[in-house]
This record gives structure tokens, sequence and C-alpha cells, in this order.
């Protein structure tokens, strides 16, 4: 057993498929109950990660604790505390959704009457109930990765992995998983999200890992991930009445836009800048009409990270 | 024991009614002995253990190569392996789907067989045995033949058919074994089928070539050869075809 402070640690993990390297070195720590987005461009390596991590790929090197079950020693112990989303949506067409909740059940160990009250409430939550004697071969996409939650989350795991959960699904199944995923978090459950979308990473995660060509990149929370690229960060601002460009050089401002009515600061120091705004607006006697902050958004900052290794890490475990 | 339990009634509840097992379980059995017996004047009596042996062969062995293929394909493996299970109990629990279907198909021909045929058993303990025994044994190999890398089933169902087929020309069926004799008796006893229809041989009565103890030993070796073998190769090739 290792630390119980933390709910998933990787360390060092390693896989190679022939001469590529998939993964390399790659070691972090998901704490109890945190919410994390695992991020990465195709091929960079995030679903063999994830597929060491839940034990389906044996790492050539490294090791996975899951709830300080390592997986290598403790395999089944381990997978008892997780529920896992594969990216299809992956349950048996041939049987009903009862039948996929009730055969999930039972591998956990559930005895029938847990099952029963699960899958009732489960098929309830998701808008299935009336569906539940059909076969899911007659079910939408939207509706099989319904099932496919209900089927990761039955035995109320601690630890919940996604992958790409939300994936082309319409907008109320979208929202009605994400909700559940949210509900399930405050409950305690460890949430392990991987995704391609960023603006979900964004509004969901506490923090993100960035991997790309097999190697962590970045791993901090999504608005530290964003300000560390302090180069675009920039305060977009209008006054009435108008004033001239030019009395907004100074301070710790680089460079300075026009946009319409508004004037975009490029800085350095958003902080320092919007006190340089406020009293040039004071001294000269006009009003703020808007101001807003422009950092990097997360996609712009995961472009960046994903496009040059050259730029080294941003970890900030 | 759970997962293996669990397994088992998966691959019963999914596979069973899957037509490749339906026309590679009871059908091709079914044809093979229509066609050996039709306008011949043959004692069924005679040829009906190695009937009985030839048609759990098939059916046993049909299941297993079936679901790994399937399960890849239809991308539900990824999900099954996440489970609370091992390697070893995903084996098991298909090679106990093969095997139950072979051994409850395969009481049914018997029952057939002694309603309206004739046919007689003279030691039920022994026929038992061979029964699971078989069951057991082309259950593993099923599981065996569905142990390389792939996700497409009818690939497995092709390779395996390569395989099964000539067993049951050399193995003691069509020309009894004390008929046998040089290179195509030393063939014969390369196939554990021989050993089954030895067995059911031996249980009904009829003429052997073997002492039983021989085939029990054979096919329980066999078995977990094949047992040993298809769980080595699936952890090797787990991941490959997803």
């Amino acid at each position: 057993m290792t630390s119980k402070a933390y709910a998933l640690e990787a360390s060092h993990l390693t896989k190679s498929f022939g001469a590529l390297k998939a993964v390399d070195d790659v070691s972090f720590s998901v704490y109890q109950g945190e919410i994390f987005g695992f991020l990465g461009p195709n091929g960079a390596g995030k679903t063999t990660t994830l597929r060491m991590l839940t034990g389906l790929l044996t790492p050539d090197d490294g090791r996975v604790a899951i709830q300080g079950f390592d997986l290598q020693t403790s395999l089944v112990k381990a997978k008892m505390q997780m529920g896992v989303i594969p990216e299809v949506g992956t349950i048996y067409v041939d049987l009903t959704a009862e039948q996929n909740l009730a055969l999930t059940g039972r591998y956990y160990g559930l005895s029938r009457e847990r099952i029963a009250q699960r899958t009732k409430e489960l098929l309830s939550a998701l808008g299935l109930y009336d569906r539940r004697a059909d076969r899911v071969r007659t079910y939408s996409k939207g509706m099989r990765q319904r099932i496919s939650f209900a089927c990761a989350i039955i035995h109320e795991p601690s630890v919940l992995f996604m992958d790409e959960p939300t994936e082309g699904l319409d907008v109320q199944s979208r929202r009605l998983l994400i909700d559940m995923v949210l509900e399930l978090n405050r409950k305690g459950c460890t949430i392990f999200l991987t995704t391609h979308n960023i603006e979900e990473a964004n509004a969901l995660c506490q923090r993100v890992a960035i991997i790309n060509k097999g190697r962590l990149v970045a791993l901090d929370r999504p608005e530290t991930l964003r300000s560390s690229f302090e180069k675009t960060q920039s305060v977009e601002v209008s006054f009435d009445p108008p004033l001239d460009g030019d009395a907004l050089c100074g301070g710790h401002v680089s460079k300075v836009e026009t946009s319409g009515d508004k004037f975009i600061l490029y800085t350095d120091d958003l902080h320092g800048t919007i006190e340089y705004v406020t009293d040039i607006a004071r001294q000269r006697g006009v009003r703020i009409l808007s101001l807003r902050t422009r950092g990097p958004s997360l996609e712009e900052a995961f472009v960046m990270l994903t496009e040059s290794t050259s730029r080294g890490c941003v970890i900030n475990d | 024991m759970r997962g293996i339990a669990v397994t088992t009634e998966k691959n019963m509840r999914i596979y069973y009614r899957k037509a490749p097992v339906v026309i590679f379980g009871l059908l091709f059995p079914l044809f093979m002995f229509v066609a050996f017996f039709i306008g011949r004047e043959l004692e069924i009596e005679l040829f009906f253990p190695a009937f009985l042996a030839m048609t759990l062969f098939f059916t046993s062995s049909s299941v297993g190569p079936l679901i790994t293929p399937w399960e890849k394909q239809a991308r539900t493996f990824e999900r099954l392996l996440s489970y609370p299970i091992t390697v070893g109990t995903l084996v098991l629990g298909d090679m106990a789907a093969g095997m139950l279907f072979g051994a409850a198909i395969s009481v049914l021909v018997l029952l057939v067989g002694v309603a309206f045929v004739g046919v007689g058993i003279s030691s039920i303990v022994l026929f038992l045995a061979a029964l699971i025994l078989g069951a057991i044994c082309f259950a593993s190999m099923g599981v065996l033949l569905a142990a390389p890398a792939s996700s497409s089933p009818s690939n497995i169902m092709m390779l395996s058919s390569l395989i099964r087929f000539p067993l049951i020309f050399i193995s003691g069926i069509f020309i009894p074994l004390g008929e046998l004799e040089g290179l195509r008796l030393a063939t014969s006893y390369a196939s554990p089928l021989t050993y089954l229809v030895d067995a059911m041989n031996h249980a009904a009565g009829g003429p052997t070539s073997m002492p039983v103890v021989v085939d029990i030993a054979v096919l329980t070796a066999v078995s977990a050869v094949f047992l040993m073998a298809a769980t080595a190769i699936h952890k090797r090739s787990l991941m490959k075809g997803l």
C-alpha cells in the first residue's frame, strides 16, 4: 500500500511498441476527490497511458497504484476500486440495458438486491428506465453511452476513468453525463478524464496534464497553465470618452492595439496593467466602460505546448 | 470463481445463438453423420460412440474461437478487461461456456440414440468422465484457436475449421482404429480426438485400441497444455486488434 492522499499514482511509466516509444517516463499523481484532465493530440500516448493506468497494458517500466493498490501486485483489488468508460460505447448490444448492468454488477460482486436497486437508480437518473428491457442494439449512440456510463459506476467506484466520454454525443446526453460526473465527484469520486475537448477540460478539471510525443509536457491548474504563456496575455479596455492610445503606453504594457472602440494592451503583468489602466482613467477623469483580461485560452496553451517540444515542461505538481 | 461463473454466463447468453456456433457446432456434425450413413448399410450402434465423440468435439470447440474475436470486433473487449478479473479467469470462463455447450448437446444426442437407435452405455461413470474430459479438452482447444490477435471472427472460424476438419478423418471416427496401420495409425495417435473416440468406445462396450487409463491421461494432459498455451498467448496478444 502507498499514500492514501492520492487516488492514483503513476511513476516513471514507459511503454514501447517495437522501436516506437509510445510513453516515455511519465509520472504524476491525482489527489483524492480531484477531477483530473489528461490531454494530448492524436498519437501523443493518451490511450496507451490510460490503458496502463487501468491495468489493460503492462508498462515496460514504472508502476501504477490505485487507492494504494499496486496494479502489478494487486491487480484485482486495484480494479475493484475503479470504473472505466472506454472511448467507444462498449456494451453488449445483444443484451438489454438491465442485463448489461446486472452483468457488470456481478463482476464486481454486488448482490442481486443491490444490483436491482442500483439499476433502478441509474436508469431512472439517466432517463432510460422505461427502455430497460430493450436490447441495446435498438438504442441511439447517446443512449448507449449513458448505459456505458451506468455500467462504469454501478459499483460506486472511488476512481472513475473516462476516455472521451462526451465525444459525438448530442447536447442533452452530454449535459446529463457531465451533471452526473459532477455529482459523483461531489460524493468523493476521483475523476480521470481523457479528452480532446479543451473547453470541457477547462470547465471541469481542477488540474490538467498535457502529453505530447509520449512525454508529459505540462501539469497544472488550467488557469495557471494559461497564464504561464505571458507574452500573449492582454487587457481589453474601452473608455468614455475615448482616450488617445498613446496615453496608454507605459507601465508593464509592451504594445497597444486598437480594436473598434477598444484598446488591447499586451503585457506580462495582468495585475499591474489593470492597476495602471484604472490610475490613468482616474487621472484623466474618464470612465472605464468595459475591461476584461485576455489570456491565452487553454486551447492556445495546449497548441503551444504540443507544437514545440523546445518549450520544455510546465509542471507544477 | 465468481469471475469465471459470470464470464461463462455472459458467453452462454450472447454466443450460443450466434450463427458460426450453430453452423460449425451443430449443423456440421449432423451433416457429417448424415453424409456418412445415408445409402450405406452400416451398424449405427457400432459407430455411435465415435459419432458422439465427433459431436462433442465439434460442439465444444465451436464457442471458444468466436468469443475473443467477436468481443474485439464489437469493441466490448476493452471494457471486459477493465473488470476485476485476470486473463486466466477469462480463458476459464470461455472454456467453461464451450464445455457446457458441448456436454449438453452430446447428452441430448446420446438420449436420442438411446431412445430411437437402441444405443447402450455399459459404464455411465466412464461415459461421464469421457464426456467431461473431452468437453474440457476441445473447449480449451477452441479458446486456444481464438488466441491469435484478430478482431475478425470469420478469419478465426476459418482457421479453426482448417484445424478441426482434418482431425475427424484421422481419429478413428469413420474408419475404426483397428483397421488402420503404419503411418495412418501413427498419425491417428497424434490426434487427441482419437483418445476421446476410444474412451467413448470403452464406455459403450465397443471395440477399443488402448487402455482407458491412457485415454483419460492423454485427454487430461492435452487439456492442461491447451489451457496453459491459451492463457499465455492471450496474455501476449491481449491488446492486439483493438
